[in-house]
């Protein structure tokens, strides 16, 4: 395992390593072909910028149109550091916050080159006609998030997400037009080709015909996101899957720390066992809402009715210097300390309080201020505060009162954290290289930029870096010694062979013919994991967990019932495929949370807490990134990636 | 608040493919929480199939948030169902009461071919994005990002027009099929923006001109569209779009 971190001092490798990078000439360029699966933030900016530069891209997506990519539903914003707001913002301080924020579990010269690009994305945006949010003078609006002190993060509405992926989709769609672009839309990639150890193409199932197909290419990209879904509920769209990573993995790719897994603070609750997803309420909800739950236990009063003094503002009394805004493991962790100490909300009692009263009133003074008004009646001022309040959330209040009926207007809303997004992911160098050759691995499936936590909008900034301002570089340096080899015969015997396991493997998840459905599967495994590889974890019960999970491979194998044929739409199959995978996933998880008998950001070991209940890292023992080998069924080996921090020396991370 | 349980009747579009030739089954449903949402009952209809033996429906959704675009349900005559500025995900049983009967099928459009089931096809869209729903700037092209400053208003309505989902919802409760609400929102997006501006008269031309290609119907102003679209996309982008094409006209005669 190499890293390849540039030398040099820290802010000029990136520039360093740009000015010496190999290049490929334009005519070379359209020779070579590149497949990029997974057309979000990511794969997207990624298709469309090779594309541009005049490389053959074949991109793939499993849903029926590359813009319904997960990316859509991104909500909050994407972290840039332009300083537009005066308020001592740079590039080093938004690579300072995010190597913090991730605890000391990332590494800094990706960290760095992320920072530093992150100026470069809102300006593609922008060229895009991507509509952020303004002010009356014309210019960007900024509004803050958590874990940081400025205000830096770019936004549309609650719908930042949706803007930039068809920002970056139109960019693909121009390319397909141009002929350089050739998109394969409801196609799932099912394994990856090696020739000689090297990434050479994909066997991917056209989802409509069921029919598989062998595609070469001089370099496979995997843009194919989060694993959240291993738990079953989480906030992740219902297809997001692993299997593309997954398959990768048992081909040789390195796993990166797999138990690294962000539960969202404010998501809306569980409300009963049909519960297919969770949705988020964004976090950029908590610049304005008070998060509080009752000073009494088992308060069963409307959240309205609770009089102000009989309230406990935790995160403002715990947190007094980032308040509600601290980072999402902290905020996470202490929502479920109030609840399990019987504090909780709502009828299930797993809920706390998110308020917008106060901040309805301040907003509607303030608009009573701008028309000169002082003694305006105490309603008009809310009535103007909520048009205020609306302007900015509206899009997520809506959201709120179509799933719970209930109107966050008129009540504090109910929130309790959830599974949201993956730390972990591909293990990859600092050019996006997975440990096999012409393999990479960008966005969510990646394990690079942040460490044991994200902060909130820096997943959209490290997709479309990755894919708008650094594969376009990395890639090239990789590809320049390709241009010798010709197209890849995709009937060579090494695609036969993989198209022939491939379709063994699905012939046998129909050949079962059980009791179970997969659905029933994956509930039961989600369960396992957020009891005893979520929010809290120990030895004992990963261990426990561990075992459950093989037992429950062991049965699904046996017994799951997957209806239907193998030549035509099933979508069961298509689910049994990504299940199937979620739960060896799931096992690597619990090797990974077990092996790590510290604390840090999202992992928090019970076993290793300080006095007042904060995560407690072990920098000795610990500072290493986790790269997992497959050797087989359910076995794994550990290679270390140490960390070294030249430049933001860990410290116990205070947000006090 | 309050929540309660119903009994349904279900009639659902069955089709096995897009050659095959399909009819309504009929399906009851026990036992089903107000608190679910629509597709969350499906689920449990899909469940129950499966133990018995028989095949699954098969039906768009990813997100289940609102904002993919993905599920496509036509519910009791109504595209996306009976709430108004909804997606089919975002519909909760708390819509209907016990003893119902609902009837599902897929959009109905000559644009849209049946995949399966409740399934369409919508590539038809990305083509006519591929016609010109884009502005034309490679990465690395950009200038400041503050450069050019925005009028906030004309931003905000870019926004709201940008805010389609691409559901194809407009096209299925229209009686022509006509997809003006999808490309006028796509193209008012782009000419309020100034960095829309160099584009704009064969934007106009070439996605009309795909639209007509790809089978979609005119537009005799019903409104239907707008009434149904889930982001309440105005009407207002139609008229905008007919601007545009025909000031686009008369441009390309001139020259
Ligand atoms: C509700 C929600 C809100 C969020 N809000 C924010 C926010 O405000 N700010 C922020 O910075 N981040 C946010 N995030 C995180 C962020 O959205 C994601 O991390 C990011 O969009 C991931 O982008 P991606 O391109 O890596 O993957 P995705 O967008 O998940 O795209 C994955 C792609 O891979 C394809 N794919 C997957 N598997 C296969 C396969 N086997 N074969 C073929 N194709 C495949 C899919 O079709 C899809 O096109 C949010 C996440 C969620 C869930
Ligand atoms: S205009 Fe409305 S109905 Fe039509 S595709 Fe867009 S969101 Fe759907
Ligand atoms: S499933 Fe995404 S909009 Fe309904």
């Amino acid at each position: 395992m190499n890293s390849k971190i540039p030398q040099g001092e820290m802010d000029k490798k990136w520039e360093d390593y740009k000015g010496h990078v190999k290049l490929v000439n334009p005519s070379n360029k359209r020779k070579l072909e590149v497949i990029v699966v997974g057309t979000g933030l990511a794969g997207a900016s990624a298709a469309a910028s090779l594309g541009e530069l005049g490389y053959k891209v074949k991109a793939f997506c499993f849903q029926d149109s590359p813009r319904r990519a997960h990316s859509i539903a991104a909500q909050g914003g994407i972290n840039a550091a332009k300083n537009y707001q005066n308020d001592g913002d740079s590039v080093f301080r938004l690579f300072y916050d995010t190597v913090k924020g991730g605890d000391y579990r990332s590494r800094e010269a990706n960290v760095h080159r992320l920072a530093e690009v992150s100026t470069s994305i809102i300006d593609q945006c922008v060229a895009q006609g991507v509509p952020f949010a303004r002010e009356y003078g014309g210019l960007l609006s900024n509004r803050s998030f958590g874990g940081t002190q400025v205000q830096r993060t770019f936004y549309a509405a609650g719908q930042t997400g949706q803007q930039l992926l068809l920002g970056a989709y139109s960019a693909v769609e121009r390319q397909v037009a141009l002929g350089n672009v050739t998109m394969y839309r409801r196609h799932e990639m099912e394994d990856v080709v090696l020739i000689d150890g090297i990434a050479k193409g994909i066997v991917a199932r056209n989802l409509v015909t069921g029919e598989l197909e062998r595609h070469g290419a001089h370099a496979v990209l995997l843009c194919t996101g989060g694993y959240g879904n291993v738990f079953y509920l989480s906030t992740n769209a219902m297809g997001s899957n692993v299997t593309a990573a997954w398959r990768a993995h048992k081909k040789g790719a390195f796993f990166g720390n797999p138990c690294f897994t962000q539960i969202h603070p404010t998501c809306i609750p569980v409300s009963g066992d049909h519960q297919s997803k969770l949705t988020l309420m964004s976090e950029s909800l908590r610049n304005d809402g008070r998060i509080w739950v009752p000073l009494k236990q088992a308060d069963t009063r409307k959240g309205s009715e609770i009089p102000e003094e009989e309230r406990d503002y935790y995160l403002e009394r715990r947190y007094p210097a980032f308040g509600n805004l601290v980072p999402r493991d902290v905020a996470s962790r202490a929502a479920k300390e109030r609840c399990d100490a019987g504090y909780g909300v709502g009828t299930t009692k797993m809920a706390v309080f998110l308020d917008f009263a106060d901040a309805i009133k301040r907003y509607g003074r303030i608009e009573a201020g701008k028309k000169g008004i002082t003694d305006m009646p105490e309603k008009d001022i809310v009535a103007l505060g909520k048009d205020v309040v609306a302007e900015k959330y509206g899009n997520l209040f809506e959201m709120y009162a179509k799933i719970t009926g209930e109107n966050p207007y008129e009540m504090p809303m109910r929130i309790y954290p959830a599974v949201h997004y993956t730390m972990g992911g591909l293990w990859v160098d600092y050019e996006l290289q997975t440990t096999i050759t012409g393999l990479y691995a960008l966005g969510e499936a990646n394990f690079s930029d942040h460490g044991a936590n994200r902060l909130g909008a820096s997943a959209l900034m490290q997709g479309l870096a990755d894919g708008y301002f650094v594969i376009p570089y990395t890639l090239g340096n990789y590809l320049a010694d390709e241009i010798r080899n010709g197209a890849v015969d995709p009937n060579q015997q090494a695609f036969l062979d993989t198209e022939k396991l491939v379709a063994e493997r699905i012939n046998k998840l129909l050949a079962i013919k059980g009791t179970k459905t997969v659905e029933s599967f994956h509930k039961r495994l989600g369960k396992i994991m957020w009891d005893k590889c979520g929010m809290a974890r120990n030895a004992e019960g990963l261990k426990q967990a561990i075992t459950e999970i093989r037992s429950l491979k062991a049965e699904f194998w046996t017994d799951v019932r997957v209806p239907g044929e193998v030549n035509e739409m099933n979508p069961e199959l298509d689910k049994a495929g990504r299940v199937a995978d979620f739960i060896e996933l799931g096992e690597l998880m619990c090797i990974d949370a077990l092996d790590r008998e510290e604390s840090c950001g999202g992992h928090f070991r019970e076993e290793s807490q300080t006095e007042d209940g904060e995560a407690k890292r072990d920098d000795a023992n610990y500072a290493y990134v986790a790269a997992w080998e497959n050797k087989g069924d359910s076995e794994w080996a550990l290679h270390k990636e140490d960390l070294s921090f030249e430049i933001v020396k860990p410290t116990q991370r205070s947000y006090k | 608040m309050e929540h309660y349980h119903m009994n349904l009747t279900l009639k659902v579009w069955r089709q096995k493919n897009n050659k095959a030739k399909g009819s309504f089954e009929t399906y009851k449903v026990k036992e089903i929480s107000s608190e679910m949402s629509f597709l969350e009952m499906f689920d449990v209809l899909n469940e129950q199939l499966i133990l018995e033996g028989k095949s699954p429906i098969a039906f768009d959704h990813d997100c289940r948030e609102g904002i993919c675009g993905m599920c496509s349900m036509h519910i009791n005559g109504q595209v996306h169902g009976p709430w108004a500025q909804n997606t089919t995900c975002q519909l909760h049983m708390r819509a209907f009461k016990d003893g119902d009967t609902i009837v599902v099928e897929p959009w109905r459009s000559k644009a849209f071919p049946i995949v399966k089931d409740l399934m369409v096809n919508r590539s038809a869209f990305d083509r006519i994005i591929e016609a010109g729903g884009y502005i034309s700037v490679n990465t690395g092209n950009a200038v400041d990002a503050n450069a050019i400053p925005i009028d906030k208003k004309k931003a905000d309505d870019a926004f709201m027009a940008a805010a389609c989902i691409g559901c194809g919802a407009c096209v299925a409760t229209c009686i022509n099929g006509s997809a003006m609400l999808f490309v006028g929102a796509k193209i008012s997006q782009l000419a309020l923006l100034p960095q829309g501006g160099p584009e704009r008269e064969s934007r106009a031309l070439n996605m009309v001109a795909q639209m007509d290609k790809e089978g979609f119907g005119n537009c005799t102003n019903t409104y239907a569209c707008e009434a149904q679209c889930p982001k309440g996309i105005s009407v207002a982008n139609i008229a905008r779009m007919n601007k545009e094409y025909i000031g686009a006209g008369f441009a390309t005669e001139e020259n």
